[in-house]
């Protein structure tokens, strides 16, 4: 019985993905560093210390220019929709793997995922650019650079959760880390978990 | 420096379950007193200080104000501020402010700093930063509420007054206090020059002076340089010398409430993962593979 697939990914665009989760676990290893006294051997990683702070925000750059491609690339997959709501009020139901609502090509989870690192990545680039020393940081007054502390800091503990729940997402979906890693899914996957974007990729009924 | 090192009474980014060394810890503190009601701004201190640390800023350009350099940099630990102000018999009066590290009891810097040991904390009270631990991050400038420390841009490093750590641990006093021609800047424990200062600034009110008065901000736990000020009621006429300093409390957020949030919230999506995954199990679709098969079966026949 031979697999049936179904292209998810391009190779363009798991090069995309893979991009910005490399640079995203390099700063979240850099800054959680920074963050917590107790990991600060952390930069270590980087060779030194000092090294470790001063590639910190070049790898952010990295990341945002690679997010803001997959922006664009999804973005319109990603306006919230009634079947997404219903999904979200049954989120615990969804929880227990029975599968809620006539799902599209994104699940109301992985939409509000989406925008949720959409304004994390917006709120770190802008406060990292604020922050950024020795280059940025001396064209603001101290208590703006304060607020862009507290702010970055915020936004990537909540990031580093929220990729947390990312992760987990996809391991626990079995077959969903095929699609970034290979580009595809199986046919049983699709129609369990997106059945509208399955029907719109086969052209079938159920 | 190896004797120094067991008077260090805290340390940047370390944490209190693992304190630096304390048999030394009973020392007395110490505190510079500057007189502003002395000082003739002859910035003779400006230049011990340069020549006794060794370092040399570049010449920079009048502008037209006595400030000279105009503000503190990383090669200028302490710079004269001149301030005009016109009390109310509408008599110039010419406040002089020597400007630099004022060694806080409880230093925004230090909190800032996310460096182990770059920053420390000498139990006769001085704050000094370690260079060589230093990661140029500029954390320590957003912490401290009197905008002293400055990153050199030639190394990346911050920078600030010692008050002569060197110095001291040799049983000196700092070379500004030691160059002073008219004895504006005095040095000794804290406990003796409030005791001057109060003397003083008996003598500058029964002058006239009523508002005269000690500046050793409570906000920041009292502080190891401290002024006597003719108007104590009024500090920011002195070039903003900041009426209440403390913590900014945007710092205290970040170095503090944001520590346990961001834990529990990091904690709680792993520990959800890992019980979700051990009771509910994965979510597949394999079974239905089999199930599908036979469906299009069915359609092509
Ligand atoms: C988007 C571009 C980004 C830029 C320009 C940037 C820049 C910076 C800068 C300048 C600092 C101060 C330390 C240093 O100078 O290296 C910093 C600290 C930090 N960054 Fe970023 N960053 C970015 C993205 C991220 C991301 C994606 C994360 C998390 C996954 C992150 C996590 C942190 C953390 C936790 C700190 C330490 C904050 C603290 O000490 O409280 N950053 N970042
Ligand atoms: S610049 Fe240096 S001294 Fe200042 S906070 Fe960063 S590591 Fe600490
Ligand atoms: S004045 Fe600023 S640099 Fe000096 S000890 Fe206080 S917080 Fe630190």
């Amino acid at each position: 019985m031979k697999e049936q697939l179904i292209q998810r990914y391009s190779a363009a665009e798991r090069i995309n993905h893979w991009v910005v989760a490399w640079c995203f676990i390099f700063l979240a290893i850099s800054g959680l560093a920074f963050f917590y006294p107790a990991f600060f051997w952390l930069t270590g990683i980087f060779g030194t210390p000092q090294l470790a702070r001063i590639v910190h925000p070049f790898i952010g750059v990295v990341m945002f220019l690679g997010f803001a491609r997959q922006f664009f690339r999804y973005y319109h997959h990603n306006f919230i929709n009634k079947e997404d709501v219903k999904w979200m009020k049954a989120v615990g139901e969804v929880m227990k793997g029975n599968e809620v609502g006539d799902i599209g090509r994104y699940n109301g989870g992985q939409k509000g995922m989406f925008w949720l690192m959409v304004g994390c990545m917006v709120v770190l680039m802008a406060t990292g650019f604020i922050a950024w020393r020795p280059y940025f940081a001396g064209l603001f007054p101290i208590p703006v650079i304060r607020l862009a502390l507290l702010l970055h800091a915020s936004a990537a503990l909540a990031l580093i959760a929220g990729i947390i729940v990312h992760v987990y997402a996809a391991i626990w979906v079995q077959g969903t880390i095929r699609a970034m890693a290979e580009g595809v899914v199986t046919h049983a996957w699709a129609k369990k978990h997106h059945p509208r974007w399955f029907r719109e990729m086969t052209g079938r009924k159920s | 420096m190896s004797m120094q090192s067991q008077d260090i009474i805290r340390r940047s980014a370390t944490s209190g379950l693992t304190p630096p060394p304390q048999v030394r810890d009973h020392k007395l503190e110490v505190a510079k007193l500057i007189d502003v009601s002395i000082c003739i701004g002859c910035k003779g201190c400006q230049v011990a200080c340069s020549e006794w640390n060794d370092i040399r800023d570049e010449v920079g350009h009048n502008h037209g104000v006595y400030d000279n350099p105009v503000d503190l940099s990383a090669k200028s630990w302490t710079v004269m501020r001149f301030a005009e102000h016109q009390d109310e018999g509408g008599r110039l009066q010419w406040l002089i402010r020597k400007d630099g590290c004022m060694h806080c009891a409880d230093p925004g810097c230090l909190k800032a700093c996310p460096s182990p040991g770059a920053i420390i904390q000498y139990a006769n009270g001085v704050v000094d930063f370690q260079s060589e631990q230093c990661i140029g991050c500029g954390y320590c400038v957003a912490g401290c509420p009197f905008n002293v420390p400055r990153i050199n841009k030639d190394d990346n490093k911050a920078y600030k007054c010692t008050l002569c750590s060197d110095r001291l641990a040799v049983g000196q006093e700092p070379s500004c206090v030691k160059t002073c021609p008219t004895g504006a800047i005095q040095f000794g424990t804290k406990e003796d020059m409030k005791q001057v200062a109060a003397q003083r600034i008996k003598d500058l009110q029964a002058r006239g002076f009523k508002n005269a008065g000690l500046y050793d901000p409570e906000g920041v736990g009292g502080t190891h340089v401290m002024y006597v000020l003719h108007h104590a009621d009024r500090p920011e006429l002195y070039s903003n010398l900041p009426k209440d300093p403390q913590i900014s409390t945007t710092v205290s957020l970040w170095k503090g409430m944001l520590k346990p949030l961001a834990t529990i919230g990091i904690a709680a999506a792993g520990l959800f993962g890992f019980l979700h995954y051990t009771t509910v199990g994965p979510n597949r679709a394999e079974e239905e593979d089999e199930h599908e098969q036979h469906e299009t079966e069915e359609v092509s026949k």
